[in-house]
């Protein structure tokens, strides 16, 4: 075996972001490297240098044995390195095939050589053991085959070292398992793969080597077999982990949320976007919304937000909603956390104190009578940055200069401060490193328990199992399953997710 | 924290001094290019343009400009754009001309009513836009361009056929003169006790005072009222404000309806203080100038005086190029560039403040 790739004591300064201080790792042909962390931990820095998307401001690169100097991906490329990117780039109206050869086609004269493209593919996929249709257009196919497209063409381009970014996290558990099998299989082709993850359980399962960052360093580095999960995570975190778990049952008689036959037609007639929705919640309690993206979960917040037209009946409170505005809702005490904090809850070009200020423009503390009580909004954004460790200099500064956990601590603090009897809450602590994360649950776990309600929606199945007195599964639309959370595997969860029990 | 101010007061400089820089080498090579001296034009613009009677014209041009470029400023924090306002403005100022000859109030009661008459017919013309954009999805930039075209042959027609009067025998059409109460009183009478003297087709408009009093307010209502924060946070980030609980349809609609009110004031400053009545010379153009006077002045109620002034100033003392032989309409060159250099340099300048601002965050977080 010999070494593909060695990074020595990288650094890189950023505006705003934790640089990369001193990062090494050296990857062995032939073996599946993990590189952990925390978000902002520097993980994605370190790729992007080795990919040649930035310059490192000190250490040295070297791909087999060679020192390099990357100056754009296609340097990179040409040392035989291939990135998966965790967002597909992919051309939907394109076929499988003509996607895997765009950028770099085999020319015939001036005409592209699909003959011969189609044989290198196929040949490839059989190789790799990635089967795929290479004339089906890319649009008709699901997550884990689009990335199997994306792994193609990296490899079409003659890549030998892989790195993976965050490759689990648009896949549910059975596609898991499948680009498993594949990652093994280039594996045995003697390719050397960095498969980038906080996923610890999955990079046990992967990978031969673990390389930790915490902060912009390494802290260490293991072999896969010599370590546990909770090693690992406290090797990230450099101290103990916050778990996602309630105490007891706080639930209270009285119904906050009521949903009666609620469903979202479309206009063209199609299958419903939500259909026949209905479940009662009960204050001090947390119902968890279980699901594949895009199986409703979105549309159903913005039928309790009222953002959205629909059928059925809403009741909050014991009085019907139906008729009541985005406003009106707000302020009679529904809270939401969404599920894209930039586009959907935050002014990006605004300082922090206007922000404080979005969704709760209709009363106190931030009014007084229809005048913006400024003194008032600032001194409040500050206790809301202090309470909830939001990072930045002060409440004058914009909310682009945040990190995405800290843009995420501030919504939660923002939508707290009002105590809400209901909160919706989507993807409550997506994006954050784990000391946030923790923060987050034990706010959630408190409010539980003063009676709040709250309509968890989450992709992450141990959040929500943890977190949860109920769960509810959605597939394609409608309420698949009810399960118990305390005799809920993520496994189980998982295979109901995808409609297989 | 001292440093800090001064350091954003530089930059606030900075940007405006490095535009004004640029015009001035755009706007000389232009006048290079005809083969005249630049500092010849800018000597002979200065001289001319600074004395009181030009001071003078350059505040009655630019309280029209003014007027106008608050209206567009509205819908720009709102995330629209109102390209109407030359419509809004003409029919504004036509209607108010028309009506208010009809009747008889008190002084300062008749002013006002013409003003409301012209408010409601401006933000009604600009209310179709709305309309047209929430129930229809039409582009209120194409709907309002269509509906300038209209009001400009809409006012003819009815001019000619309807609000003429035919008392007088100008060639001039004319509505009726507006009677003595609904005259808006020069404010050279006030100007004099101050030392001010008189000159020679000098005069400033009564309506300079009620384009000051519309900044205070339009800084007040964006800034600090609700309406104003949601309306900017609709222009901010529209799905974020309407998750919010903003009625993203109707901040549309009263956006663009309250624009095309103010919009209507702006053909006021000429028929209320000079031809007391709308007649076929009324002035064009106002409208497509004040977009530039809105962008100039960054949508802020004192950066677009200045810049009403600017423009207002380098129209007047323009004049006097032809003089030494230059075509005045070089002004139209030098603001221009005024506006594209400013544009860029606002740019550059937000941009750079942002990463100011994240390095002062990696600082503030020990990054």
């Amino acid at each position: 075996m010999s070494v593909a790739v060695e990074l020595r004591h990288i650094s890189k300064r950023f505006p705003g972001v934790i640089a990369n201080k001193d990062v090494s790792m050296s990857v062995q042909t032939g073996t599946v490297h993990a590189l952990v962390g925390e978000n902002g931990a520097g993980k994605s820095t370190v790729m992007k240098i080795l990919y040649g998307m930035q310059r490192p401001d000190g250490g040295e690169i070297l791909v087999n044995g060679t020192q390099v100097h990357f100056k754009n991906p296609n340097d990179a490329i040409e040392a035989s390195i291939g990135m998966v990117h965790q967002h597909f780039m992919l051309a939907d109206n394109f076929t499988v095939l003509e996607n895997i050869i765009l950028g770099s086609e085999p020319k015939h004269g001036i005409t592209i050589d699909f003959v011969a493209a189609r044989k290198k593919v196929v040949e490839m996929a059989a190789q790799y053991g990635l089967d795929i249709d290479p004339d089906v257009l890319v649009e008709e196919l699901g997550v884990g085959q689009r990335q199997r497209v994306e792994i193609l063409k990296v490899l079409y381009r003659g890549a030998r070292i892989l790195i993976f970014d965050e490759p689990t996290a648009v896949l549910v558990p059975q596609e898991v398992d499948d680009l498993f099998n594949a990652l093994q299989g280039l594996r045995a082709e003697g390719m050397a793969i960095i498969f980038i993850s906080h996923k610890l359980d999955e990079v046990l399962r992967v990978a031969d080597d673990v390389t930790v960052v915490r902060a912009g360093s390494t802290v260490a580095e293991v072999k896969s077999k010599d370590v546990t999960a909770r090693q690992l995570a406290e090797l990230m975190v450099g101290s103990e982990l916050p778990q996602p778990t309630t105490h007891g049952d706080t639930r209270r008689p009285e119904i906050t949320l009521a949903l009666k036959d609620v469903s979202i037609p479309t206009k063209s007639g199609s299958r419903d976007l939500i259909s026949h929705i209905s479940f009662n919640l009960h204050a001090g309690e947390v119902v968890g919304i279980a699901g594949v993206e895009g199986n409703g979960q979105a549309e159903l917040v913005e039928a309790i937000m009222g953002l959205r037209d629909y059928t059925g009946d809403i009741e909050f409170s014991g009085s019907n909603i139906n008729h009541a505005s985005v406003a009106h809702r707000r302020d009679l005490g529904i809270g939401l956390i969404p599920e894209d904090r930039q586009r959907q809850a935050m002014m990006m070009e605004s300082p922090l104190w206007e922000n404080r200020i979005l969704g709760h423009q209709r009363g106190k503390p931030v009014m007084r009578g229809f005048v913006l009580d400024k003194k008032r909004i600032i001194a409040d954004t500050r206790a809301i940055m202090q309470e909830f460790d939001v990072r930045a200099p002060g409440p004058q500064t914009f909310a682009s200069a945040l990190s995405g956990g800290n843009q995420q601590k501030f919504i939660v603090g923002r939508e707290m401060s009002k105590a809400p009897s209901l909160l919706v809450a989507s993807h409550p602590t997506r994006g954050v490193d784990v000391g946030a994360q923790g923060a987050i649950w034990e706010e959630l776990r408190r409010a539980r328990e003063k009676g709040m309600a709250i309509v968890l929606i989450s992709a992450d199945l141990e959040e929500l199992i943890g977190m949860s007195d109920r769960l509810l599964v959605m597939l394609r639309g409608s309420i698949a399953a009810e399960l118990d959370p305390a005799k809920t595997t993520p496994e189980q969860l998982g295979s109901a997710m995808t409609g297989a029990v | 924290m001292k440093n800090f101010k001064l350091s954003n007061l530089i930059l606030a400089l900075a940007a405006p001094l490095a535009a004004a820089v640029v015009s001035i080498i755009i706007s000389s090579l232009a006048v290079l290019a005809s083969h005249k001296s630049p500092m010849d034009a800018y000597t002979t613009m200065w001289q001319f343009g600074t004395t009181s009677a030009s001071l003078m014209q350059m505040l009655d041009t630019a309280t029209p400009y003014y007027i106008a470029a608050i209206a567009i400023a509205i819908t720009f924090r709102a995330g629209l754009f109102n390209i109407g306002v030359e419509g809004q403005l003409r029919l504004g100022a036509m209607f108010g001309a028309y009506l208010g000859a009809k009747f008889i109030l008190p002084p300062v009661l008749h002013i006002i009513a013409i003003m409301i008459i012209s408010m409601t017919i401006g933000g009604m013309w600009a209310a179709i836009a709305g309309y047209l954009k929430v129930k229809r999805g039409v582009s209120e930039v194409i709907s309002t361009i269509m509906l300038n075209a209209l009001a400009g042959g809409l006012s003819s027609y009815l001019l000619a056929t309807y609000f003429v009067d035919r008392t007088t025998d100008s060639n001039n059409m004319s509505t009726k003169m507006l009677p003595h109460s609904g005259q808006f009183p020069d404010l050279m009478p006030l100007l004099n006790k101050i030392g001010i003297k008189n000159q020679p087709g000098g005069g400033v408009y009564g309506m300079v005072i009620v384009a000051i009093a519309l900044g205070i307010i339009f800084w007040f209502v964006i800034n600090r009222t609700r309406f104003g924060f949601e309306l900017r946070a609709s222009g901010s980030n529209p799905i974020a404000a309407r998750v919010s609980g903003v009625n993203s349809k109707r901040m549309v609609f009263v956006a663009m309806a309250t624009s095309g009110a103010v919009a209507g004031l702006a053909g006021l400053p000429a028929v209320l203080g000079d031809t007391h009545a709308f007649n076929m010379g009324f002035r064009t153009g106002i409208g497509f100038s004040a977009i530039a006077v809105a962008l100039l002045g960054r949508n802020n109620p004192v950066g677009m005086a200045i810049s009403a002034l600017l423009f207002g100033f380098l129209e007047v003392s323009s004049r006097a190029l032809e003089l030494i032989d230059i075509a005045p309409e070089t002004y139209i060159i030098m603001q221009g560039s005024i506006l594209l250099s400013s544009v860029i340099a606002y740019e550059v300048v937000r941009r750079y403040k942002i990463t100011l601002q994240s390095k002062e965050l990696a600082k503030a977080v020990g990054a």
